[in-house]
């Protein structure tokens, strides 16, 4: 491990038994084994998935047909994506009022974010390996005012499709000079942007042979507490796209490809690095705005 | 009303503990410090076992009930209290917060923290509230907490330990199941199917 990937960052917390997610399913540099040795084990296949992931999303455009009202989040519920199934409620969300603070949103700004966070590619002394690239974007609420002056996080995998964490037993090599984690302030105008490097797809254990596409997370605050949002943004045109349990979460389509950046010819730089553009929708304000708030006044990112 | 539609959510996956967590991140305010106390719990699954992928963010007012807008919860500056907190659960699931006890932010309201659950497995966030346990008249009266039949409103409410400290256990699925909060009020917000 080379010194300057900075091992006090990782969580030891995280660090579990439980490794279903992140562990291939036959590493390469395992010793052979005899059948004699292990019974071959029931396993899931590809196919097997594919099979429950094409039939659910049957099932929903049968309901759209018969009326049904499309869906716009990942279904809670997915038996595909084999850890939820004792990770979901099974009684139907609450409705509640959103009152008071949850109305309200935490704030950041400069004092918690430096500027240099936003690039992934200066993190440590030498050039990360991979295909540089720019994401940016805006985050708008869902009445598409600019989400100014609030936090966004980010991390991901390397461009091989490793994770630095203790969790990712992929047998892929780490980059001594790729943390993948940033972090930013929108601007003004809600918008934001990172430099990093284009992600690789990597294997979990799910079932037999899966991998999920090249994605970034991206964590998301609003002006009020009830935006708070966790995603993944996806690379446009990823062939794992109708393989892979939690894109496939969402089962409508449309909902599906707003997680999915444009390359944007725009973004890109000369020489330097390739555009993708992805911007963000909160869902919508609840508050009564005074004047000050929908001018973007919000935290000390006003400038 | 809403005009564009909302981005889908993700589930936070296995590999948030290199990029989420910060340094006291779980501090709202230092520990041992006058009036802090710990809000900790046990997050569990649909079989009852403590999951240890999970991370939890809580958003509260200050001890008098104001609703607090400053910058620095990613970086403390040591007596600023922001109402932010971030929380991973440890390998046996237990999240650990220091903060304050909120206070009302209504004259005669119940008081309460306003919690964002993420974890692996859980394909989108999942907001609640823990209530403090004291006002009965306030939680009485409270419109969410008596919109619920008894047995899923005690899941709201935090224990008050000997020590001051407020424990409150968050299940995901089955017995006791904790209630979980859909404000959009489209029934599409990760409808259970």
């Amino acid at each position: 491990m080379p010194e300057d990937l900075n091992l006090e960052t990782y969580n030891a917390d995280a660090l579990t038994e439980d490794l279903s997610d992140a562990v291939p399913a036959a590493p390469q540099t395992a010793a052979p084994q005899t059948a004699a040795q292990t019974p071959a084990p029931f396993v899931e296949t590809q196919q097997d998935l594919s099979a429950e992931i094409k039939a659910l999303g049957e099932a929903y455009a049968e309901a759209v047909k018969g009326g049904a009202k499309r869906e716009t989040q990942p279904r809670l519920d997915f038996a595909p994506y084999r850890s939820s199934i004792l990770r979901h409620p099974t009684k139907s969300l609450h409705h509640a009022d959103p009152e008071t603070i949850e109305l309200y949103s935490p704030a950041f700004g400069h004092q918690d974010v430096h500027a240099l966070e936003s690039d992934l590619t200066i993190q440590h002394n030498g050039e990360p390996q991979g295909e540089r690239i720019i994401v940016a974007g805006r985050v708008l609420d869902g009445d598409g005012r600019p989400v100014a002056g609030q936090l966004v996080e980010i991390w991901q995998a390397n461009s091989s499709g490793r994770y630095i964490h203790k969790r990712d037993q992929h047998p892929a090599p780490l980059d001594p000079n790729f943390t993948g984690v940033g972090r930013c302030i929108t601007g003004p105008d809600g918008s934001y942007r990172f430099t990093t490097i284009k992600p690789g797809a990597y294997p979990w254990k799910n079932h037999l042979n899966a991998w999920r596409p090249a994605h970034i997370h991206f964590s998301l605050f609003g002006t009020e507490f009830t935006q708070r949002i966790v995603t993944q943004m996806y690379f446009p045109g990823d062939q794992l796209f109708p393989l892979d349990p939690i894109y496939q979460s969402i089962v409508d389509q449309d909902a599906r490809d707003r997680l999915v950046a444009d390359y944007d010819h725009d973004l890109t730089q000369p020489e330097w690095a390739l555009g993708y553009n992805w911007d963000i929708v909160l869902t919508g304000s609840k508050r009564t705005w005074t004047e000050n708030e929908a001018l973007g006044a919000d935290g000390d990112d006003h400038e | 009303m809403s005009k564009l539609t909302a981005t889908p959510g993700q589930t936070v996956g296995p590999f948030y503990g290199y990029a989420l967590p910060y340094d006291k991140d779980r501090e709202l305010l230092a520990p041992g410090s006058p009036g802090s106390v710990r809000l900790q719990g046990t997050v569990y699954d649909g079989a009852g076992h403590a999951i240890p992928d999970a991370i939890l963010e809580i958003w509260q007012p200050d001890s008098d009930g104001n609703i607090v807008r400053r910058t620095g919860s990613l970086v403390r500056d040591g007596y600023t209290f922001t109402g932010f907190g971030r929380s991973a659960v440890g390998n046996s699931g237990v999240y650990t917060f220091t903060t304050v006890n909120p206070g009302p932010t209504e004259p005669g309201a119940a008081a309460f923290i306003s919690v964002a659950i993420f974890a692996r497995g859980l394909m989108n966030r999942l907001f609640t509230r823990v209530y403090l346990p004291e006002n009965e008249e306030a939680l009485a009266k409270d419109p969410l907490l008596s919109s619920l039949d008894p047995e899923r409103r005690k899941t709201l409410i935090a224990r008050r330990d000997a020590d001051g400290g407020l424990t409150w256990d968050i299940r995901l699925q089955g017995e006791g199941e904790t209630v979980f909060l859909d404000f959009e009020g489209t029934g599409t917000e990760g409808a259970a199917q």
